[in-house]
């Protein structure tokens, strides 16, 4: 089947319509980059049009020497014949939607997306059009998530009782978007000083000149040897996680925040003590939502293992495809 | 059920055998007795006969959610528990069966589902889910198929109410031994201070199990002084005779009786009362060998076995350990004196009774 607007190829989703691609893994000429996660934003490419809310995150990411065009959400430009804009996606700071319009059709990449509210960044906006492509990581009716609310309180119950119990509180997040949303949702509720791993303190920091209120944090790094941490909450990345650098926080109550905490069997199977259900992604009724909302014709899913979505999709009357279906080869194929 | 599903998350959330003996007892001081005597019973491995069928089930979160099968069935691979599946599948309950207590469950409720034909069954099932939070509907869950797995032991168990009674584990140990019943009574009476007879009562001793070892041989020492014991394809029993009156107990602590007739009559040839440790095993009398466990098995199955089962499947009690001799507990003694005084027992009695070579 030819889509115009999307073609899959192994540098990544092309707009042949406007000579770019979206979240290339390869070096291109012109790449638009949704958001600043290492498996979206990749450096080596000619030049970059990026959410102007996130330029700083992507500076970190690609480097001073990257040619980066920053664009305000909702403000269109013109890539070749095809008139673009980026639109909230709501998955982390200056994260983006891409919508195309060409030729009297739009299509709109989602990139990572969540519906829940996060103070960090702006939420999603629905973008109506012909062609929607979803993630799906989420991607079964088991992910539902929780009110942010309750698990703000399950996380400061954590953190009392293992100050109850002197012993360290580390929490593993991911460092770019989930570690700052937790620090700006417990903002709300307390005013403790929270201790990062050394991954975390550029990004942090990215995130308070961005003008996010969070709470207030120290690095690890900068606290003497042998400093006690027994009832201090320390965040840090799921790699830290059976290193040597946990060696400071002898006796430590673990904990995880993802989606994935969802399921128990995750939990115990990572042996973590806690886990924490947060996400950046959308659960399923998000994902549903969004295809209902963007009135889309035709759905790509990506990301992920999408099968069930897609065969959910379908049989809700939606004419779903994995993303792979629209590759240059069934173009070829004369579709 | 609200006390004990908070009970269940913490269990589930922590690795800590203390914070989960801590958890456990907690729930024991502040839980009505009735309730607290089935949560001893649940968590330590005990179930009701099953209740509904997995499909049954799966059938009752079809209607409950509008998902089709194939769906409901991925999610549940994903998840790997069906329980858990149904309670992050369902839409949230309304709540109103919240207070129902897990005696009132386990009493009442249950047993009534398992007397239902199988639509009502789905049916009852979807109505329960309605009303009960997602924490609740998976301990529901759970408690209908009959599997906790939150990784408590029934010796945690034990520790937990030797640490809510004040009394020894030991003691806690031996009381729940046997066929102990979940009610308030019995439960109660777990923490009464023990009577002088108390080892009398009919119950067996707490089965000392032998488990792998975890160091290198040579860190056990001079093999002089070690017993090695022949590890024996049978059932671990116990063969008691306490004031003219003989039981055998298995080790998952279930009594035997009628099932080796000829071991509880040989029981009587003893010239002293006693309780012995010991193996169940089919025996090839003629070439004095045991036989495979599974020709033990015909024997298992058969509460009343004929004489032709009896004749050509006969049993004997290999006997390792006399744990009480005359009323008095011996398990105090050395090793060497407890087998001593278990030769001399067996000396000259029924051959159903062997003492086990080492």
């Amino acid at each position: 089947m030819f889509e115009p607007l999307l073609q899959l190829r192994p540098q990544g989703l092309h707009c042949p319509a406007g000579n770019f691609y979206i979240d290339p893994v390869l070096p291109v000429a012109r790449a638009v980059v949704t958001h600043a996660h290492g498996d979206h934003a990749h450096v080596g490419s000619g030049r970059y049009h990026v959410a102007a809310a996130g330029l700083r995150l992507m500076r970190e990411r690609l480097g001073a020497e990257a040619v980066i065009e920053a664009h305000p959400f909702g403000e269109p430009f013109t890539l070749g014949a095809v008139n673009v804009s980026l639109h909230s996606s709501g998955h982390i700071l200056g994260a983006a939607q891409v919508r195309m319009a060409h030729d009297g059709r739009v299509a709109v990449v989602s990139g990572d997306y969540k519906r829940n509210p996060d103070p960090t960044c702006a939420a999603f906006e629905p973008v109506p059009c012909d062609v929607f492509v979803t993630e799906s990581t989420f991607g079964l009716p088991v992910y539902r998530w929780p009110p942010m609310t309750q698990v703000v309180d399950e996380l400061l119950a954590w953190w009392d009782e293992c100050a109850r119990r002197q012993v360290p509180a580390v929490l593993f997040c991911y460092a770019l978007g989930k570690a700052q949303r937790l620090l700006a949702e417990l903002a709300e509720r307390s005013e403790r000083t929270v201790y990062l791993h050394g991954a975390m303190l550029r990004l942090v920091a990215a995130y308070r000149d961005a003008g996010v209120r969070m709470l207030p944090t120290e690095a690890v790094s900068d606290e003497a040897s042998g400093r006690n941490f027994a009832g201090e909450l320390i965040l840090a990345p799921p790699s830290a996680a059976g290193s040597p650098w946990m060696k400071r926080f002898a006796k430590a109550s673990t904990g995880f925040a993802s989606g994935w905490m969802q399921i128990r069997g995750n939990r115990r199977r990572r042996g973590y003590d806690r886990g924490f259900v947060v996400s950046d992604h959308a659960d399923w009724p998000g994902l549903l939502q969004s295809v209902k909302d963007s009135g889309a014709s035709r759905i790509y899913v990506t990301h992920g293992d999408g099968d069930a979505l897609i065969r959910h999709l379908r049989e809700l009357g939606h004419d779903a495809q994995p993303l792979a279906a629209a590759s240059a080869a069934d173009d070829l194929g004369g579709g | 059920m609200q006390r004990f599903a908070a009970l269940y998350d913490e269990l589930d959330r922590t690795a800590s055998t203390l914070a989960k003996r801590e958890a456990i007892a907690a729930y024991l001081h502040a839980a009505p007795a009735a309730d607290a005597a089935w949560a001893v019973y649940v968590l330590g491995g005990g179930k009701l006969r099953r209740l509904a069928t997995s499909t049954e089930m799966r059938r009752a979160l079809a209607a409950s959610t509008g998902y089709a099968g194939w769906l409901i069935d991925e999610s549940y691979a994903h998840v790997g528990d069906l329980a858990e599946t149904i309670a992050l599948m369902l839409p949230t309950g309304d709540g109103s069966l919240a207070q129902v207590s897990v005696r009132e469950w386990m009493e009442d409720k249950l047993p009534a589902l398992a007397r239902l034909d199988s639509p009502a069954r789905i049916a009852q099932l979807q109505a329960w889910w309605r009303a009960l939070s997602p924490a609740q509907v998976f301990l529901l869950n759970k408690l209908i198929t009959g599997s906790l797995r939150v990784g408590v032991s029934q010796r945690l168990v034990v520790q937990a109410l030797a640490q809510w009674s004040g009394q020894a584990t030991d003691l806690i140990a031996h009381r729940l031994s046997g066929d102990w019943q979940p009610q308030a009574a019995t439960l109660l009476a777990l923490a009464e201070n023990a009577g002088d007879d108390e080892h009398l009562a009919d119950r067996p001793y707490p089965f000392f199990l032998a488990s792998p070892l975890e160091n290198a041989v040579a860190t056990l020492g001079d093999p002089a002084g070690w017993l090695a014991e022949w590890k024996w394809d049978g059932i671990r029993a116990q063969l008691m005779r306490r004031d003219n009156h003989a039981a055998l107990w298995s080790r998952g602590e279930e009594r035997l009786d009628g099932r080796f007739p000829e071991l509880e009559c040989a029981a009587f040839s003893l010239a002293h009362d006693g309780v012995l440790d010991g193996e169940v095993l089919a025996w090839d009398a003629p070439n004095a060998t045991p036989r495979p466990f599974t020709a033990l098995q015909k024997r298992i199955g058969k509460l009343k076995p004929g004489a032709r089962l009896l004749h050509d499947t006969p049993v004997r009690f290999m006997a390792y350990d006399l744990l009480e001799l005359e009323g008095v507990d011996l398990r105090e003694r050395p090793l060497h004196e407890r087998r001593a005084l278990l030769a001399n027992l067996l000396q000259g009695t029924d051959p159903a009774l062997m003492l086990s070579p080492t």
